[in-house]
């Protein structure tokens, strides 16, 4: 239980890390909404799962209670997320920027 | 009425997983609380089909089941582009034909292609969503079709 719990917070860590690093490598404000507003839902659902499997470890009706409220978060991430994640987008869209229509591809080198 | 009534189950299960106590005393006040905000939401008058989308029960968890598969092999692509770096990007915007017949179909269908990374859904119009995408890939699965597919068939 305790090793499986491990694997997915370190699986949660590498999507949380994919996310920073994508953040700062895309070249503009679009792209960089996929890996900010994705892999931070993707690396908490890792994170959140290997917490609900630590604390399963003890099987017990508290302990079961405490997993069904970290899965809770993990659902209302799910919710929100798609919707900041359009806020945010239409907030750039109404402020008039252009979104990159993959010019880098010709200009690269 | 049927919302009414499951506004309330959701409503009772949200607090017994949140309180963790169940002494006579906070059951009694639980049973007071999800009446009173299911009262106040019937007299709103905001309990209908779409908010409480009760016809959807049956047909809505397995396309979540396939959607969670989904967002996970995307999440993975687009982690990949992250290590890869910016030539394995080639950003565009297209426009995908929503064919649902409601509203909460178009919803479901917009909502899903922005939690599926690699597509983001920047507006919508009638029935046409207008998609920024990562890739050329994710654009092409977009308009493959397969998702809205789907989320037709969980409307019904």
């Amino acid at each position: 239980m305790t090793v499986s719990a491990v694997i997915f917070i370190v699986l949660g860590l590498f999507f949380f890390t994919g996310g920073s690093i994508g953040i700062l490598r895309f070249p503009d404000f679009y792209s960089r909404l996929h890996p900010a507003g994705k892999l931070d839902s993707m690396g908490l659902l890792m994170t959140m799962a290997g917490m609900a499997l630590y604390t399963l470890r003890d099987f017990s009706l508290p302990a079961i209670i405490t997993a069904l409220k970290i899965m809770l978060i993990v659902v209302l991430v799910f919710i929100t997320s798609p919707t900041a994640t359009h806020a945010i987008l239409d907030a750039g869209v109404r402020a008039g920027l252009g979104p990159w229509t993959a010019p880098e591809k010709k200009v690269k080198e | 009425m049927r919302h009414v009534l499951a506004l309330s189950a959701t409503l009772s299960f949200f607090w017994l997983v949140n309180s963790g106590h169940y002494t006579p005393l906070l059951l009694f006040f639980m049973v007071v609380s999800v009446l009173s905000v299911a009262a106040l939401c019937h007299y709103m008058d905001v309990l209908d089909g779409e908010s409480q989308p009760l016809n959807l029960t049956f047909t809505l968890p397995g396309y979540l089941l396939w959607l969670f598969r989904e967002v996970i092999l995307a999440n993975i692509a687009v982690a990949r582009c992250v290590w890869l770096g910016t030539s394995s990007i080639s950003p565009c915007v297209i426009t995908v034909t929503a064919n649902q017949k409601s509203d909460l179909g178009i919803v479901i269908y917009a909502n899903s292609i922005t939690l599926t990374p690699g597509t983001v859904s920047i507006d919508l119009n009638e029935n046409h969503i207008v998609v920024h995408a990562l890739t050329g890939e994710a654009a092409a699965d977009l308009l493959g079709g397969e998702m809205d597919r789907r989320v037709c068939r969980v409307e019904g």
